[in-house]
């Protein structure tokens, strides 16, 4: 027992399980954004969004399959094909998403809120069996395009591989400048304004169709990111998938505040740290379960949210 | 206090029962079984022939049609007639209990089904058990290595008698069950970790369900016993997509191996591939439930290559081709379908085809209670797996077990596993 305890109290174990729980946070966001704008938009919790990043993950799995069959990890041409699929994997989900609003939720735009949400539900499964014929039902394997050796040497005690900094390198960058569009640009601003009183921004001269395609275009294409990051990081596809992660996503968004572009992040990065530290230091099987305690904690002291504004229910 | 006298005399008979072979003499005489002599027999088999094991299943039933077709569909003066049930749905995309029970229920109702073959799945079995066995319908699995199913003391308490309410054996298999598999992979864990200098220590895990449970508990009190150190014991969320923080944590432990009790449907390939991206460079040891392409498929064989461990209950197909029988079988399947014969249970399936006739030749009665009494007996059966006989529970003498790697994306035979002396 005591060997046990000593080796928990390792530092350098604890430090490998914060990266983890970082890297896992900041994929997460990257799927809780999605969710957290088309909520924000047209108060929509678009169910279907776990599974439009599974799909996603899929066309890498097609497309790595197709292209990148004895590409060496690592190599110049690995990097070009990642960079490709970081272009045409986003542009899927985009359009896929898109296409989804126009076809589905548009023509329920003034349905009762419950008629798109059980849409969305209905499209979730669609999404999953496309995804079962596309790729079947077991797992597949992800071939290797950035190498997993260490990039503090072999012999480091701390393990940061190159698929953990690209993953920094992309969420972070991306976050900042979807936080800079929608402050800063008339379209984000259009955003915001549709996001506060449709009718009002209407009124306004604003083409609240269009506004919201660009939502779910955006949304779309983030989930399109995070499938080509898991794909580096996780190396498997199956068509359930989408469930689970976009189940912690959509915590994420309510533990930070729905509806809110930072929350989401907070809140991802929270799901992702006590995900990877339960399954640590307690118990793999409980994981799950603490990550929805830490939220329910959470949610009884703070109803709205880490960082949601409390907002007078519309009527 | 109605359900316990029921109990009561369900333990009562299986014990009468199990007493009985003792008790009389050994050249017993067959009772007089009543019955047509000729007619309809008709064989069913329950496997999941929709989803994730439906690679294996189709290789099964090939070998049971390819015995039954040896046989010319006949049995003496009988004719036989074969049905392939599916206890999956695909919705589930897994064996369903539901199905299972239709299943069973049908062959039940049906008077021509005197065997049904089946299940895959250990719990499958533990759903249709009971009814088959209140029908006397001789049930003979391919696949299903649970050892609560058939002895007791390695399951629940009320195990076997649970699912034996007439007190009768009617279940047997002709696969070895995992409380063989679990000690065979402890003694070649010890042996490994000595051969490639590794901590003489082992990390268990498991899916936590009947099957990957259940061989990995034995496993871990092999190695107890073999004084190979369990560092820890714990399931997996086979629900989870990575688990990677599991495999931080388990290499700050330092173990000299690293063994997963489960299928390749609960997350094998992705435990294996976290393994190695936290670094930890050790032997991965799976059990039979991972002895199949998917595994590979799913791992990715550059990880499966030179570190998968596979036990499994039997001689691979390659193996297998040595014996004549064995042989024998390959080739005559190989004309048939056009294939080899690559997933491993395909062989046991023609060998629950062949048991099956044997029974039917025995009894030659159209009696269901007439093929138990003759399937029980059935003693150094010349099969495609060897030469072997059921014991009084229902299985087969069969222990030796084959120890396997992967190479090139492919599985290779290494070494045959026997329980260790020790």
């Amino acid at each position: 027992m005591f060997p046990v305890l000593l080796a928990s109290l390792d530092t350098s174990v604890l430090i490998n399980i914060c990266i983890n729980g970082l890297v896992y946070g900041f994929l997460y966001a990257l799927i809780a954004l999605g969710y957290t704008m088309v909520y924000g938009i047209v108060e929509l919790i678009n169910f279907a969004h776990g599974d439009l990043f599974m799909l996603g993950t899929m066309l890498v799995w097609t497309f790595v399959g197709v292209v990148a069959v004895g590409v060496a990890p690592g190599s110049f041409l690995a990097i070009l094909i990642i960079l490709g699929m970081l272009i045409a994997v986003p542009i899927f989900c985009a359009l896929l998403n898109a296409g989804v609003d126009v076809a589905i939720y548009r023509p329920l735009r003034t349905a009762p809120k419950l008629a798109p949400l059980v849409s969305a539900i209905g499209v979730s499964f669609v999404f999953m069996n496309i995804g079962q014929v596309w790729g079947g039902s077991q797992d597949v394997n992800i071939a290797t395009l950035i190498p997993d050796n260490n990039l503090l040497g072999a012999d480091s005690s701390i393990n940061l591989s190159g698929t953990d900094v690209l993953i920094m390198a992309v969420t972070i960058p991306v976050m900042i400048m979807l936080t800079l569009f929608v402050k800063f640009t008339s379209l984000g601003r259009a955003m915001r304004a549709t996001a506060q009183n449709p009718v009002a921004a209407q009124l306004m001269g604003i083409q609240v169709n269009r506004v919201i395609s660009v939502t779910f275009l955006i949304g779309g294409s983030l989930a399109g990111v995070a499938s080509v990051i898991y794909a580096l990081k996780v190396h498997t596809v199956n068509f359930q998938m989408g469930f689970q992660n976009g189940l912690y996503a959509f915590t994420a968004v309510v533990l930070g505040g729905i509806g809110n572009i930072p929350g989401a992040v907070v809140g991802s990065l929270i799901v992702g740290m006590v995900y990877s530290l339960a399954s640590g230091y307690a118990d793999n099987l409980w994981a799950t379960a603490m990550v929805f305690l830490i939220m329910i904690i959470i949610l009884i002291f703070r109803p709205q949210g880490i960082l949601g504004a409390r907002v007078r229910e519309k009527v | 206090m109605q359900i316990k006298r029921q109990t009561c005399a369900v333990i009562l008979l299986s014990v009468l029962a199990l007493a009985a072979p003792t008790t009389t003499a050994r050249a017993e005489d067959p009772p007089a079984f009543p019955g047509d002599k000729s007619g309809t027999i008709k064989i069913v088999s329950s496997l999941p022939r929709t989803g994730s094991s439906k690679g294996q299943t189709d290789t099964i039933v090939n070998g049971i049609k390819l015995a039954l077709d040896e046989a010319g569909y006949k049995v003496g003066d009988f004719k036989i007639e074969y049905e392939d049930l599916d206890d999956a749905t695909a919705t589930a995309g897994a064996w369903d209990a539901q199905q299972e029970t239709q299943n069973a229920n049908k062959a039940r109702d049906d008077k021509d089904v005197m065997v049904y073959i089946g299940t895959y799945n250990s719990g499958a079995s533990k759903i249709s058990m009971p009814i088959l066995n209140r029908a006397n319908i001789l049930m003979i699995s391919p696949a299903n290595t649970a050892p609560g199913l058939t002895k007791p003391m390695t399951g629940a308490p009320n195990e076997p008698e649970c699912y034996r309410p007439s007190g009768k054996v009617n279940y047997f298999r002709v696969v070895p069950t995992d409380d063989i598999q679990g000690p065979v992979g402890a003694a070649w864990a010890k042996k490994l970790t000595g051969k490639l200098s590794k901590p003489r220590s082992v990390y268990v895990l498991h899916d936590g369900e009947v099957y990957g449970e259940g061989v990995a508990k034995a496993f871990k009190q092999e190695c107890e016993a073999l004084k190979l150190e369990v560092l820890g014991y714990e399931p997996i969320d086979v629900k989870a997509q990575e688990f990677k923080a599991l495999m931080l944590k388990i290499k700050a432990k330092n173990p000299g191996l690293i063994y997963f009790g489960g299928t390749s449907q609960t997350k094998a390939g992705q435990v294996v591939k976290d393994m190695v991206a936290a670094g930890i460079d050790v032997p991965y040891m799976i059990p039979d439930g991972c002895f199949e392409q998917a595994y590979i498929d799913s791992a990715g064989a550059d990880i499966a290559n030179g570190r998968s461990y596979v036990t499994f209950g039997g001689m691979p197909i390659s193996e297998l081709g040595k014996t004549a029988n064995g042989k024998s079988f390959i080739d005559a399947y190989q004309k048939k379908f056009g294939k080899l014969p690559e997933e491993a249970y395909s062989a046991y399936g023609y060998e629950c085809g062949k048991v099956a006739l044997e029974a039917i030749r025995r009894a030659g009665v159209k009696n269901r209670e007439a093929m138990l009494w003759h399937c029980a007996r059935i003693k150094d059966y010349d099969g495609v797996l060897g030469k072997w006989s059921f014991d009084k529970n229902g299985d087969t003498s069969l222990q030796v077990m084959s120890g396997n790697t992967v190479e090139g994306g492919k599985f290779k035979f290494a070494e045959k596993l026997e329980l260790s002396d020790e």
